[in-house]
């Protein structure tokens, strides 16, 4: 299988990076660039990343299954997750999580019908001078509040 | 970009660019001292340069606090491997945020204090891994480096002197567990994040099992400031043995939360009120996790000491990571507590018993627990399991499991008395055993 050129020339580089004969270094990033573009990790990923990493299926199947990041099933478009661990549980992290899954109608890695959004109650994402805070795809919000949650939503909604 | 204002009381070392104008580009970094420590190191014996942040007092910014130049001094001289240079950015200690701030805003400085070490002990090659929850930073540092190639600072023959060295970014994939440097070293090598049996340690037997330094990216990022002015004088900023400033990352019920840059040493209350602005709504405060929630917690009355490694550890706690959580006297312990264990249980790598079933067990118990449910003997459990999980891990994370449960249950048990007293209602028509 093929990806976008500019994946490609990443792959190529990437590649180039590790000592002679342990180019599985590059098996973590290139499952997560490759995903960032398919929108999951498919069984076709899985052989490509394994063929050109020069392991096998399996190996990169025990990878997959380890990191939190790697999803096999697509998420919705945007990717809601929203923090609850203990800085931003303090100042209202649970009760936004909360308010989330009533807004999306969704709960625990769930997506909606539409596909068009997904929702996670993540663990600490480094941000915590400024919680609650909230990562919508890669874009972190800080001081989240449920008005600001909405209106995050509503204006991703009027995009589609 | 810049989520808090700076604070009169800051001593700028680290964060002296934040705020300038284009703060992470390589004309901003050359115009204000920029790559001059460079000059010097190349200047310098490998000897010198690990005696000079030997005498800075300079200690692990990640959590462990081991001295640095005593950690690049393991590395072997004669031997036929390359030598690398691992930098961890893979910030994911609850309650910590600052090499975030440091990437965002100074990336140079970071990449500076990388050929230093390099430099120090011979190394061809590095990686900064950095967590994948963080891509924006993958982008920042990817330009900083192209930046860092194109004007000669990274590369072959570094500004001409014959120093060869290469530097990648590496994303990881959600795993707070690659914090822990063996676990990070398996990652870079495509694999399960799982922790290493040391020895040896990664100064022997690293990434690609070849000797390896490996820093926080805060660590790393002092290393300029103290070639450029000396060891001796970046420790004194500091107290002694414990040298410099440190990055604290405010968090929790205070008025004003943020990451600060303050010297070692700095009180811990002074913290919380003048920089912090005191607690939120003009509540008591209860307790403070001082340094990223593997931590023991203080109470408020044993708040009143300098926030340096060895005065938190001779209060039983740690100085960690940096991340300093606030609770204010309305604050649930037991939910706490909870909250805790359940990030540790979920972020178990599995690989040891103790740690993988320690934390699900105390996850259990602690769930019981807050709902009010079980008995004293369970509250006494919790106590007697994270002290038997102590010590028996490959890597810290059963521990840091552990400490902040076994001080959470100690300091603050009369919560979790007060939970299973007040609790009534259902409980005369179900069963005493809740299935969670």
């Amino acid at each position: 299988m093929n990806f976008s050129p500019q994946l490609e020339q990443k792959f190529a580089d990437l590649l180039t990076h590790y000592p002679e004969g342990r180019q599985r270094g590059a098996l973590i990033p290139m499952l997560m660039f490759a995903q960032d573009e398919v929108g999951s990790i498919t069984p076709d990923v899985v052989n490509e990343v394994a063929r050109r990493c020069g392991v096998t299926p399996l190996q990169v199947d025990e990878v997959i299954g380890y990191y939190s990041m790697l999803h096999r099933k697509p998420l919705g478009k945007y990717h809601v997750q929203v923090c609850t661990n203990i800085s931003c549980l303090l100042v209202g992290g649970e009760e936004l999580y909360e308010h989330a899954c009533k807004k999306l109608g969704i709960g625990h890695k769930q997506v909606t019908a539409d596909g068009q959004f997904s929702l996670e109650e993540v663990e600490c994402m480094g941000a915590c001078s400024w919680a609650p805070a909230i990562q919508i795809g890669y874009d972190f919000h800080h001081f989240v509040t449920p008005q600001k949650f909405d209106q995050l939503i509503d204006a991703l909604r009027k995009i589609q | 970009m810049l989520y808090n204002a700076p604070h009169p009381l800051e001593v700028k070392v680290l964060t002296r660019r934040f705020g300038l104008e284009n703060s992470a580009s390589i004309d901003t970094y050359l115009a204000t001292d920029g790559y001059k420590a460079l000059g010097k190191a190349l200047d310098m014996t490998p000897d010198d340069i690990i005696n000079e942040v030997k005498a800075s007092n300079l200690r692990g910014r990640g959590g462990a606090g081991f001295p640095t130049g005593m950690k690049w001094s393991f590395v072997p001289r004669n031997v036929d491997k390359p030598k690398y240079i691992v930098v961890n950015a893979d910030e994911s200690e609850p309650g910590t945020c600052k090499d975030r701030l440091l990437i965002e805003n100074d990336p140079h400085q970071l990449i500076e204090g990388v050929l230093i070490a390099a430099l120090a002990v011979g190394a061809s090659k590095g990686w900064i891994y950095i967590r994948g929850e963080y891509r924006y930073l993958i982008d920042i540092m990817d330009k900083a480096l192209a930046e860092a190639y194109a004007r000669g600072y990274l590369g072959q023959n570094i500004l001409g002197r014959g120093f060869n060295f290469e530097l990648y970014t590496q994303t990881g994939a959600g795993a707070y567990e690659c914090g822990e440097e063996s676990a990070l070293l398996e990652s870079l090598e495509g694999k399960r994040g799982v922790p290493r049996i040391r020895p040896p340690f990664p100064a022997v037997s690293g990434a690609f099992q070849s000797p390896t330094i490996l820093n926080n990216v805060e660590t790393f990022c002092a290393v300029p400031a103290i070639l450029r002015d000396g060891g001796p004088a970046f420790s004194n900023l500091g107290v002694p043995k414990n040298g410099g400033t440190r990055m604290f990352c405010l968090s929790g019920h205070l008025n004003v939360t943020g990451v600060y840059e303050l010297p070692m040493g700095f009180p811990l209350m002074k913290m919380i009120n003048e920089i912090g602005g005191g607690v939120r709504g003009g509540r008591k405060l209860k307790a403070v996790i001082p340094g990223g929630s593997s931590c023991p917690i203080l109470k408020a009355e044993e708040c009143d000491l300098p926030m340096d490694y060895d005065s938190l550890m001779k209060a039983k706690s740690m100085l960690g990571s940096g991340g300093v959580v606030v609770m204010d006297e309305q604050t649930d312990m037991v939910k706490a507590a909870l909250r805790i264990m359940h990030f540790y249980q979920h972020e178990s790598c599995g690989w040891c018993i103790p740690c993988r079933e320690g934390t699900t067990w105390l996850k259990k118990l602690l769930t019981r627990l807050d709902a009010g449910r079980g008995t004293i003997g369970d509250v006494n459990l919790v106590g007697d399991l994270a002290r038997n999980m102590l010590g028996r891990t490959f890597c810290p994370l059963g521990d840091a499991a552990a400490m902040p449960t076994i001080s959470i249950v100690e300091k603050f048990r009369d919560e979790f008395e007060a939970k299973l007293a007040n609790y009534t209602a259902p409980r005369a028509q179900s069963s005493q055993f809740v299935v969670v």
